[in-house]
């Protein structure tokens, strides 16, 4: 249970760690919180020749309100963006999810940029970063680029970025409502303990005008299939309804209809089925009650 | 190749050479001799070496000791005070909160900070606190048992009653 060797580096600078990440070839890895990579070199799940340290980058640990959007540094912990006034008002979604985040002792460790880049189709901030239609910074020798995240999550634990690409911010446009509309959003997970990997879950962000009708929905999939998912099919369902709870069961039913959970001994694929679909209906509803009781 | 780094642990500074794969619980556990951070599953699930990394509980096994570097630690043995068991730890031991002790350093620097902060908190709330820490033994009631009188501020002790 310990790790192989490996060279270490701890670069200040993003441009020093783009720099050490580029010579040190494809066996080089990003070292972020290590919540999820200090595990796999415990276990010689991985071996890398080289891990460059990100944790000493100054300039990966802000978050920033620019104009029309909150830009959160890569090396921002979970535990600052669940306690950040700004994130709470503008996307109390990814709140909310935060709590499912593990325990307190991991996400004063795990961050936003980590999470992202690890691509894990369980985790819950992949997934609000999906609905919320957020891009990722990404910074190489070569230059920067922005990717939206849609087109960042390829697979379990891969994402499009190229070997000496370092995520650097994760931007979260403001969400934008039709006036006279209430946006309630909310985050559900099963796990049979606290903090573990959730056997399935869902989340929604649904706006509701005057007169209760829904005018716009996101759906949400946790740990649906090889990436995080959202169901477009779903959200037109909910869409000009009143979100009544039959409505609301036909949309779970249709997001989670063609999934495919990958199934383990912990719950095979059609219990994860049944899991996610019931988790995304409470999310529809709770979400739904929110808005309603204008509580966002 | 090894590095020099500089660390400080419990108020003192300790200057080592440490290859980088070396875990932050070894160093702290066989460099330092600060035996009561405890290794568990060595791998961030069971939460036994938990320790503070500049004031923050944070879990020492999924940590390298490199990255201690400059930076702050307590462990276990810093809550003592002057040779005395502190609130929690007294509470711990009148309410049962323990029986192989295994377990019990990571509650320990789970909870400090939690009864430092010094809110009342419900079951379910101190449930939450210690759900990254596991234990075998007790079922966690006297656990909650005993972080709800560590955290019940001292009552005057009345002598009208017999």
């Amino acid at each position: 249970m310990k790790p192989p060797a490996f060279e270490y580096e701890a670069p200040s600078t993003v441009e020093d760690a783009a720099q050490l990440l580029a010579d040190g070839g494809d066996d080089a890895k990003l070292l972020a919180g290590g919540q999820s990579l200090i595990p796999l070199l415990n276990l010689r799940f991985a071996a890398p020749s080289l891990l460059v340290d990100l944790n000493g980058v100054a300039e990966l640990a802000h978050i920033h309100d620019a104009a029309g959007e909150l830009r959160i540094g890569a090396l921002v912990r979970h535990s600052t963006v669940a306690g950040h006034a700004l994130v709470a008002e503008r996307h109390p979604l990814l709140t909310e999810a935060l709590g499912y985040v593990a325990h307190p002792q991991i996400r004063n460790r795990g961050t936003i940029g980590g999470t992202t880049a690890h691509s894990d189709p369980a985790a819950e901030v992949p997934v609000v970063l999906l609905m919320s239609d957020a891009r990722v910074v990404a910074r190489s020798t070569r230059g920067q680029r922005e990717v939206a995240v849609d087109d960042l999550f390829v697979s379990i634990f891969t994402t499009s970025l190229e070997p000496d690409e370092i995520i650097t911010e994760v931007i979260i446009p403001d969400r934008h409502s039709e006036p006279g509309t209430i946006t309630g959003a909310s985050f559900q997970e099963f796990a049979r303990r606290h903090g573990d990997y959730a056997i399935g879950g869902g989340a929604a962000i649904v706006e509701l005008d005057a007169e209760g009708v829904c005018r716009s929905a996101r759906v949400g999939l946790l740990g649906a299939g090889m990436r995080p998912e959202e169901s477009k099919a779903a959200a037109a369902v909910l869409e000009n309804s009143t979100l009544a709870e039959d409505t609301v069961r036909e949309a779970a039913r249709v997001a989670t209809a063609d999934i495919s959970p990958l199934g383990n001994v912990h719950g095979d694929v059609q219990y994860r089925r049944d899991v996610i679909r019931e988790m995304t209906f409470r999310a529809v509803m709770t979400a739904a009650n929110k808005a309603k009781a204008g509580t966002a | 190749m090894k590095r020099d780094i500089e660390v400080e642990v419990n108020g003192n500074r300790y200057r080592r050479s440490v290859e980088p794969r070396m875990l932050l619980t070894d160093f702290i556990r066989h460099e330092l001799r600060l035996t009561g951070t405890h290794v568990g599953c060595e791998h961030g699930v069971c939460g036994a070496c938990t320790i503070h990394f500049d004031g923050e509980p944070v879990r020492a096994c999924v940590m390298l000791a490199v990255q201690a570097d400059g930076h702050s630690l307590r462990t276990v043995e810093s809550l003592a005070e002057d040779g005395q068991l502190n609130r929690l730890q007294r509470a711990f031991n009148e309410c049962h909160g323990l029986q192989c002790g295994f377990c019990t350093p990571g509650f320990l620097m789970t909870l400090q900070p939690v009864v430092d902060a010094g809110e009342q908190l419900s079951d379910g709330e101190i449930r939450d606190a210690i759900s990254g820490n596991l234990c075998r033994c007790t079922g966690y009631q006297q656990i909650v048992d005993a972080v709800s009188a560590a955290l019940t501020p001292p009552q005057p002790e009345d002598h009208a009653t017999s």
